[in-house]
């Protein structure tokens, strides 16, 4: 070939070679997701922006309904089983439980529809398909800190202060997102080739509220605490009242490590079978 | 070879449809596993009495847990090479389910080929449908942000060129509104305005230009070409329209059935495209759930007036719900008349079946003599399975001729009764 007749000035500067090839997508998916970034910024921004806008109740609807749970298992555990609160007021105990799992819990259905729901975008467009439930992540986060400014003052009026403690909350916060992102990751992809996982998310975030110790304490539980850390969201919890109730609240280290370890595995084994389904969902979805 | 941007070797697609149809919930997985054995046997027992049989045509028998070769495997590309040089601009044509949305797709790099290679040299753009993300509750602006940031443009990027993209669109006055509030027009112009803004090295378009209006279309194309020949980019068009490809494109590629049926002069192609009746010959589309749908010649009605088709679907899975629906276009493709089971509830209501028969009947087909198409679609439930678009094509004649008729561009297609009385001063 001879010498280009069209100048390529600015041309040369990203003249990078793409090859595409059967199962060749692994080769740049990191770097194509740190290039990606800006994307996931707008969709994230999207959701919420739509989210808040589309309802008058949009940030009501984040206050009512764990408030409504907050006096539901209040009642349930504190009244009606008598579960022991170890002195502090169990409207707190339940509200600092529920906190992360609320967190948890929209950020794993939200990321759970995220494919389904944006399937005229991946259908379409191409991008890492990890960015969309990294997405409903960042949804999640917004409405936990809504909820945590709402709370602040409640917690307050409780005489429940906030103590340096309170500085290692985005740690567990942190750890909650991972949780929600493993098991988040593993439910996308089953859900875009098996679409009646739709109705299973809803039955195993009833069964999650109950099994992870949102409206009890473990600390008093000796026998069911190993079984109990099993769920990696308790530890979150327990993280969480350790954060903001302040003293008299236990970390309890072996149950911490444990949930760190199963979190560990979630989000690998989350990771390999959502990459490894991702190349077939435009297919399929 | 520095000049060549894009090169296509050996590239192939497989869809597996039967399978991917067939368990589209855990449900149906787990008892098509479960009910194996059991249907291997039964069927190895009575070999002669399954074949007979055509709807029992599942997975061929390799052994009890075996998936097989499928008789549902569908080539959408088989074995396509090509070049693209530096600044051509590449029409790409064919028929419904020839393979050409599974090329752009691949190259766009959304779905990923069963074999082949793809060498891509530069920034690569797609956009195969106007407005991808588009959100009906989002102010415009905002709408140009997402839109931007989804076709691959990068914040400043998009910040750069915000007022000529609304320039572009001519839809400054409505910036704040939500675009659910924009005619359809307006949202197609802004959403063409963004894509045309990208700066690619190549860029990839399918279709999109079949909305909007004529004369945002011409502007559209106008934007393309000089993107084209004044910036040296390299744009691959697949349209309907023979006309867009021939006003844009030096070179065209002939698909048919997943092979390159033709490559070069973009004049000479066209010509034996439309000589060979590829363009008017009916689509085999297979859609969601192995669906296919096959619709009969249209035939007048025994006094001219109207109209009768026969519609008739497979599935590879029982539709529990099916509702059938068809829209006739004109020759522009501008549709005319749209009518489905749900509109118009059927004399006989639909049973859940694999495959049925369906006719429709347009007693009165109000429109003057012209060539039209008519696409057809199906569905179960709430849950579209496929459409084919023109899949039949007919010359109306009216009953009653027209004395002088202006060009239909100028009146419309519909044809009605109609009295005009001079009155006397």
């Amino acid at each position: 070939m001879t010498d280009p007749t069209i100048p390529s000035t600015s041309l040369a500067v990203e003249s990078e070679t793409l090859v595409i090839e059967a199962g060749r997508a692994d080769r740049h998916y990191w770097r194509d997701l740190w290039r990606y970034r800006e994307l996931l910024g707008f969709l994230a921004w999207r959701d919420i922006k739509v989210r808040y806008k589309q309802t008058v109740l949009g940030v009501a609807w984040a206050v009512i309904q764990p408030a409504v749970q907050t006096a539901l298992l209040t009642f349930v555990f504190g009244k009606l089983a008598k579960m022991p609160d170890g002195g502090v007021p169990y409207p707190m105990l339940v509200l600092a439980g529920l906190l992360p799992w609320q967190l948890f819990s929209s950020a794993f259905s939200g990321a759970g529809n995220s494919l389904v729901g944006n399937s005229h975008l991946i259908s379409k467009i191409y991008f890492p398909r990890l960015i969309v439930p990294l997405s409903a992540l960042a949804v999640a986060l917004v409405d936990l800190f809504v909820l945590l400014v709402i709370s602040l003052p409640v917690t307050l009026a409780f005489g429940v202060f906030p103590t340096w403690r309170l500085l290692l909350l985005p740690v567990f916060i942190l750890f909650a997102l991972i949780i929600a992102l493993g098991a988040g990751l593993w439910i996308t992809a089953l859900t875009v080739k098996y679409r009646d996982f739709r109705f299973i998310t809803p039955f195993l975030l009833q069964i999650g509220l109950f099994a992870t110790p949102v409206g009890y304490r473990t600390d008093f539980l000796p026998n069911w605490r190993e079984l109990l850390s099993l769920n990696p969201l308790t530890g979150v919890v327990n993280g969480f009242r350790w954060c903001l109730l302040g003293t008299g609240m236990d970390l309890y280290a072996s149950g911490l490590i444990m949930s760190v370890l199963i979190t560990a595995i979630l989000l690998g084994t989350g990771l390999w079978y959502f990459r490894g389904t991702e190349r077939q969902f435009a297919d399929v979805i | 070879m520095p000049n060549t941007v894009i090169a296509v070797d050996g590239l192939s697609k497989r869809y597996r449809l039967g399978h991917a149809a067939r368990h589209d919930t855990l449900r149906d997985a787990l008892a098509h596993r479960l009910s194996a054995p059991w249907r291997w046997l039964r069927r190895s027992r009575t070999t002669e009495a399954a074949a007979e049989k055509p709807q029992d045509q599942g997975p061929a028998v390799g052994g009890p847990w075996s998936r097989g070769p499928s008789p549902e495997d569908f080539w959408a590309l088989r074995d396509v090479s090509f070049e693209v040089q530096r600044g051509e601009v590449l029409g790409v044509i064919g028929r419904n389910g020839a393979g050409k949305s599974t090329l752009l797709k691949i190259l766009s790099r959304i779905t990923e080929p069963t074999t082949g290679r793809v060498a891509l040299r530069g920034r690569v753009a797609s956009l195969l449908e106007v407005g991808t993300g588009f959100h009906s509750e989002l102010s415009g602006r905002e709408n140009v942000f997402l839109n931007g940031a989804i076709l691959g443009m990068s914040r400043t990027e998009i910040r750069r060129k915000f007022d000529e993209i609304v320039a572009f669109a001519e839809v400054e006055r409505f910036l704040d509104t939500p675009v659910k509030h924009y005619s359809s027009g307006m949202y197609v112009r802004l959403a063409f305005a963004v894509a045309a803004h990208l700066e690619p090295e190549i860029l990839i378009v399918d279709e999109v230009l079949a909305v909007g209006d004529v004369q945002f279309q011409q502007k559209c194309l106008g934007k393309m070409q000089a993107v084209s020949r004044d910036e040296g980019r390299t744009v691959l068009f697949v349209s309907h329209q023979t006309d867009a490809v021939r006003a844009l494109c030096d070179r065209c590629l002939w698909l048919s059935e997943g092979h390159i049926t033709r490559d070069g002069d973009v004049h000479g192609v066209i010509r034996a495209y439309m000589d060979s009746g590829a363009a008017l010959a009916p689509a085999a589309v297979v859609g969601a759930r192995g669906t296919r749908l096959t619709a009969s010649t249209a035939t007048p009605t025994a006094d001219g007036a109207g109209l009768s088709l026969v519609l008739e679907f497979e599935s590879a899975s029982v539709l529990h719900a099916p509702h059938i629906g068809l829209v006739i276009r004109d020759s522009d493709r501008r549709p005319v008349l749209g009518t489905n089971t749900q509109m118009h509830a059927p004399v006989q209501s639909a049973s859940p079946s694999q495959r049925q028969r369906v006719t429709v009947l347009i007693p009165f087909l109000p429109l003057h003599g012209d060539d039209y198409h008519v696409s057809v679609y199906l569905g179960d439930h709430d849950e579209h399975l496929l459409t084919v678009d023109e899949a039949v094509q007919f010359r109306w004649t009216p009953p009653r001729p027209v004395l002088h008729r202006p060009p239909l561009k100028d009146i419309g297609p519909v044809n009605t009764t109609i009295e005009w009385k001079f009155l006397t001063p």
